[in-house]
């Protein structure tokens, strides 16, 4: 059937026609059935890894500035933390486009529970759930938000931490990451996060994580951002630079030793 | 393929004449057999007087680990060794081969082999099977000129690095590399990192698992450390082995009494 992967599928009289139908015929005429839409299979503009750690007073977590288009980076002021409420802090990476619907939503919520007026605040443990259920529902349609949310706060002295997949899939731990933090930050969370670290070892913790996402992922600049949540309140940091060192003597001249090797 | 009028001698490398015929039973359901990949976490590191490679020990078939204790730190002259990621008999193999020629070139030079001649063997094998020998390898020595360490892709490209991981666990190494690395650390601290590396791949990555395997090369000669870190005992055996309680109370009922013993033909066996 070489005529239905040409041109990317815009013979759609003759694909109707003869895609996913047996030799012998259908049964019924399938001819007025539409092909899938497939729009909402690919993000366009992405940020990369989002980090966030449990200490003491709260949680702590840390972002690039980076919106990339494709394998540009397009957008280098993209803040991808964001307070929600009083008390919780959420984190995206993915589609920036699905984590600003995302945000809208949540102020939404949160106005809505203002508006009752009832002395009770929505905690983080109940956006969690909330954010749950609207990434679960909008992957049952064929339509997800492309997004991995990290979620953080604490209310009332219980902190909590977790995060969200496109698809649903959630779950709280001590410490988290999304994309590339999951395969190069999570091993150095496991082998150094400890129980009630004060507030400079957690950020030493987090940068340290954050100059290895900077080295090893492509998408990441050197532009980053802290959220902190106590329960005192909600602090943002504005947009640091970590120092990188590229003063290794073997990255002066590589094959120095090996002539004629890269 | 057409026969030619002249039947040429077959001129080496693989024949790709029935990749169309396997492309289209693949996709009419048929399944491939699986090969025995080693998964992998492979380290190494340049110190002050040498090289440190490091290894995991698990070899996966599929989704099964088919050798729990497989060793990764392949020979290839007394002064040079070399970690092997990818498809085990491919690994295997190349560094077989590039070793049996590498010692055939010290006897025919008389001198003790460089670094940078194996890597050229290797590289220049593999780039001619354009990466169909899926071997992703990790050299390291110390020749005349001194420590070497490089990294060998299954195209045929290399790099020459002061510290490089290959295979699944990559990253997880890569990652406590990028945070912990200085330049001129001793033998105990570049172990202490290379350890820690590989440990990260073991617990982080399902493709690797089980030991940790380090081969430390100086001027002076090499240490072959096999299984230096077991961090995954069997913690469930007991060394004496099993017993069971004392018996509490026995009763021994003989079916003789109740059962009537009848003579008779045996079974026809058709």
């Amino acid at each position: 059937m070489a005529w239905a992967k040409e041109n990317g599928g815009n013979n759609k009289a003759a694909e109707l026609n003869y895609v996913d139908r047996s030799l012998d015929g259908p049964s019924h005429n399938f001819s007025l059935m539409p092909t899938p839409s497939k729009h909402t299979q690919y993000p366009y503009v992405t940020g990369s890894s989002v980090l966030g750690i449990k200490y003491k007073d709260g949680i702590l977590l840390a972002s690039d500035t980076a919106g990339c288009y494709g394998s540009t980076v397009r957008y280098k002021s993209v803040e991808r933390l964001k307070r929600i409420g009083d008390n919780t802090i959420l984190g995206a990476s993915g589609e920036i486009s699905d984590f600003q619907a995302i945000t809208n939503l949540l102020d939404e919520l949160i106005t809505e529970d203002w508006m009752w007026d009832d002395g009770n605040k929505l905690g983080p443990f109940e956006i969690h759930n909330y954010l749950n259920r609207v990434m679960y529902n909008r992957r049952n349609k064929f339509d997800p938000l492309w997004n991995s949310l990290v979620l953080g706060g604490i209310k009332k002295g219980k902190k909590y931490l977790g995060m969200v997949s496109m698809i649903g899939v959630h779950f709280q731990d001590n410490h988290v990451a999304t994309g590339f933090g999951n395969h190069l930050a999570r091993p150095i969370f496991r082998d150094e996060w400890k129980e009630d670290m004060t507030l400079e070892e957690g950020v030493k913790l987090l940068e340290k994580c954050l100059l290895v996402l900077f080295y090893r992922d492509r998408s990441a600049i050197n532009k980053f951002q802290m959220a902190n949540v106590t329960e005192g309140g909600i602090t943002i940091t504005e947009p640091f630079a970590l120092k990188v060192n590229w003063e290794l003597e073997a990255f002066r001249n590589p094959t120095k030793g090996a002539e004629g090797s890269w | 393929m057409t026969k030619t009028a002249i039947d040429l001698p077959p001129k080496g490398g693989f024949s790709f004449d029935l990749c169309r015929r396997n492309a289209f039973l693949e996709s009419q359901g048929a399944k491939m057999p699986k090969f025995r990949k080693t998964g992998t976490t492979i380290v190494g590191l340049v110190f002050k007087d040498g090289v440190i490679l490091g290894a995991d020990t698990r070899a996966t078939e599929g989704e099964i680990v088919c050798d729990k204790n497989c060793e990764k730190i392949h020979y290839l002259a007394p002064n040079i060794y070399c970690c092997g990621a990818g498809t085990a008999a491919d690994t295997e193999n190349v560094t077989d081969m590039v070793s049996s020629q590498l010692e055939l070139h010290r006897y025919a030079t008389s001198r003790e082999s460089r670094v940078v001649t194996a890597l050229t063997m290797l590289k220049s094998h593999l780039f001619g099977y354009q990466g169909q020998v899926s071997a992703a390898l990790v050299l390291g020595g110390v020749d005349v000129t001194g420590p070497h360490l490089h990294a060998v892709y299954p195209h045929g490209s290399t790099d020459t690095l002061p510290f490089a991981t290959m295979g699944s666990g990559s990253l997880a190494a890569m990652a406590v590399f990028e945070s912990r690395f200085k330049e001129g650390m001793t033998k105990e601290q570049g172990i202490e990192v290379v350890c820690a590396a590989i440990c990260a791949g073991i617990f982080n990555d399902l493709g690797s698992g089980s030991n940790v395997d380090l081969c430390v090369i100086t001027k002076g000669g090499k240490e072959y450390l096999r299984n230096y870190q077991q961090p995954n005992p069997r913690s469930y055996t007991h060394s004496k082995g099993y017993h069971f309680t004392t018996i509490l109370s026995s009763k021994i009922r003989s079916l003789r009494n109740h059962v009537r013993v009848v003579e008779g033909d045996a079974m026809e066996e058709e």
